[in-house]
């Protein structure tokens, strides 16, 4: 088994973070062997930016991603620049509100991260509901070992925080399901 | 205050045992684990996560972490760290490695244990800042003037990063001389899982100091403390043990003796062969599916992970093909390539660079067989199906 994940966004909302919560979660609060890479543009905030995952039972030699099996965007910018490889297996997740033109002629996910986070009371855990909403829809992960990197990711004061949006989001993941 | 190593401590400051980490931070634990207590440095990326973590950590330890003016004063602090008793490391990439050069020859002149960290990026020059690539690889063995012995070891994971770095420590402290820990873009700024050795697993290996009596101490010959050894006692600074420190050539009680050959000679060959004389225990390869191979990838770094991926397409496709993996390249593990080459058809060697590996490969391989570069530029890693497509001749 060998998953390739990719997270994109525009720099500052926290996709390298989503990625790091992943990888930790399959290959430190589970049994996987995992890397995580990423690319960025000299800026440190806005463009594109992006945090691939993979996600493998056997040991990983050449860590980029050969494809994509699951693609997370949280920018119409890094969705139109990060999903020329996409094939019709790859499973995409977008939250509308930030990719509008996400109709690319094909059934995908949607899950609205930044509403949830925004009700939330702080919009900068859009990243952490997209993680929930990930380990909701690309069952490939235990729920518990995900909330574990969660917690050991963020710092303590936030953690309440961060939970509820994880929750939240691994809702929002399973209702998509069902919209699909 | 001299610094106490506290096993302890480090482990409190580095946290869980098992940790999904990033290559730059698995440098700075492992320079924590080493016993390293200064680190000197200038930020440069692919390396400031280095710096970052380094000021980050040491402080907790007890270890002193100082930004420096620029890559020069970062080298010349470790020295000056090192003389004063610390084991001391820095963290550059590919424009401060360059800096570092003049005064990374002294530290070979000098017999100033120190280790250098370098996340290599593209060049020349200002290059690509934020990609990978390893174009220094010559530069570690011959950029400073002069004749030197290198040690310089090459990760390709980032648990690597970690144990390599201890390794670095271990050698600049056995030899006295520095060593470089030449990992790149690649591995540096990758997140892996990584496992922090028990205290009981590690070897830590520190200097030997000078301490038979300070009237017969000679500071730059033989150890006195043990039989037939070229690697002098150190004298810590402030212990009682009065020693000239020059990069002019010395003599061995460490004066200016710069205008007879045999002096020269003398001193140069004795700093070089501390290393060489050891080369049969300088190796540290890793072989993989080599026993019937007639097609080898000679790899280092970053480049050995796509080779390896390489190896196994190939190995589905009927081709007897294995890997021989440099992890320390310099001192050169002229033997391992001497059987390889009189044993396979064809060494393969890439490299993300225009050829610099290679080039020891072809002279050890002595013509025994085909030596091939694959080189890659451009800050972006060979793809596995770009290395395989050596194994087709194309």
């Amino acid at each position: 088994m060998k998953k390739e994940i990719r997270i994109c966004g525009f720099g500052g909302q926290g996709v390298i973070l989503a990625g790091f919560i992943i990888g930790k979660a399959a290959s430190v609060f589970m049994d996987y062997h995992a890397v995580q890479s990423q690319s960025y543009g000299p800026e440190a905030r806005g463009g594109a930016a992006r945090s691939e995952i993979i996600i493998s039972d056997e040991k990983i030699g050449y860590p980029r991603p050969l494809g994509v099996d699951c693609l997370v965007a949280m920018s119409q910018e890094s969705f139109d620049t990060y999903r020329d490889d996409i094939t019709d297996d790859t499973i995409i997740i977008v939250d509308p509100d930030l990719v509008k033109n996400h109709n690319i002629g094909r059934p995908l996910y949607k899950v609205h991260a930044q509403q949830i986070a925004e009700k939330l009371g702080n919009k900068i855990v859009t990243n952490i509901v997209m993680v929930g909403a990930f380990t909701g829809i690309f069952s490939l992960l235990k729920p518990e070992a995900v909330k574990e990197s969660v917690i050991d990711s963020v710092p303590k004061r936030f953690t309440e925080l961060n939970i509820k949006a994880y929750e939240q989001g691994f809702e929002a993941g399973k209702n998509a399901i069902k919209e699909l | 205050m001299k610094y106490q190593r506290d096993p302890k401590r480090i482990r409190d400051a580095l946290g869980k045992k098992v940790q999904f980490l990033l290559g730059d931070m698995a440098c700075v634990y492992g320079g924590m684990l080493a016993g390293c207590s200064f680190f000197a440095g200038y930020p440069i990326t692919p390396a400031s996560e280095v710096a970052e973590g380094a000021a980050r950590l040491f402080p907790r330890i007890g270890a002193t972490y100082i930004q420096m003016e620029d890559e020069i004063g970062s080298i010349a602090a470790l020295i000056g760290a090192a003389w004063g008793g610390a084991k001391s490391m820095t963290a550059t990439s590919g424009p401060g490695f360059s800096l570092m050069m003049e005064n990374y020859g002294y530290a070979v002149m000098t017999e100033t244990p120190c280790v250098i960290v370098n996340v290599q990026r593209t060049g020349p020059s200002t290059g690509q800042p934020t990609l990978g690539a390893q174009g220094d690889m010559m530069q570690c063995r011959w950029g400073t003037h002069g004749d030197i012995e290198a040690l310089a070891l090459a990760p390709s994971t980032v648990q690597e990063c970690l144990d390599f770095t201890i390794e670095a420590f271990n050698l600049s402290e056995k030899y006295r001389n520095p060593a470089c820990v030449m990992t790149d873009g690649e591995v540096g700024h990758l997140r892996e899982r990584i496992i922090i050795p028990e205290e009981q697993d590690l070897e830590i290996i520190d200097r030997v100091p000078a301490i038979i009596d300070k009237k017969k101490f000679i500071p730059f010959m033989n150890s006195q403390t043990i039989k037939n050894c070229k690697i002098p006692d150190f004298p810590t600074f402030g212990t009682g043990y009065h020693t000239y420190v020059t990069g002019l050539t010395h003599n061995e009680k460490g004066f200016p003796a710069t205008d007879k050959q045999p002096d020269h000679e003398r001193l140069v060959k004795r700093i070089t062969e501390k290393i060489t004389n050891d080369a049969s225990k300088l190796v540290m390869v890793e072989k993989l599916n080599l026993d019937d191979a007639d097609i080898a990838f000679v790899t280092y770094g970053a480049t050995a992970r796509p080779a390896e991926s390489a190896m196994e397409i190939g190995r589905k496709n009927r081709y007897k093909v294995g890997v021989l993996r440099l992890k320390l390249v310099w001192p050169f593990p002229e033997k391992e390539i001497v059987k390889l080459a009189k044993q396979v058809d064809k060494i393969i060697v890439p490299e993300m660079n225009l050829g610099q590996i290679v080039h020891p490969v072809r002279e050890y391989a002595g013509g025994n067989c085909e030596v091939i570069s694959a080189p890659k530029i451009g800050g972006e890693m060979h793809h596995p199906a770009e290395i395989y497509k050596y194994l087709e001749g194309k």
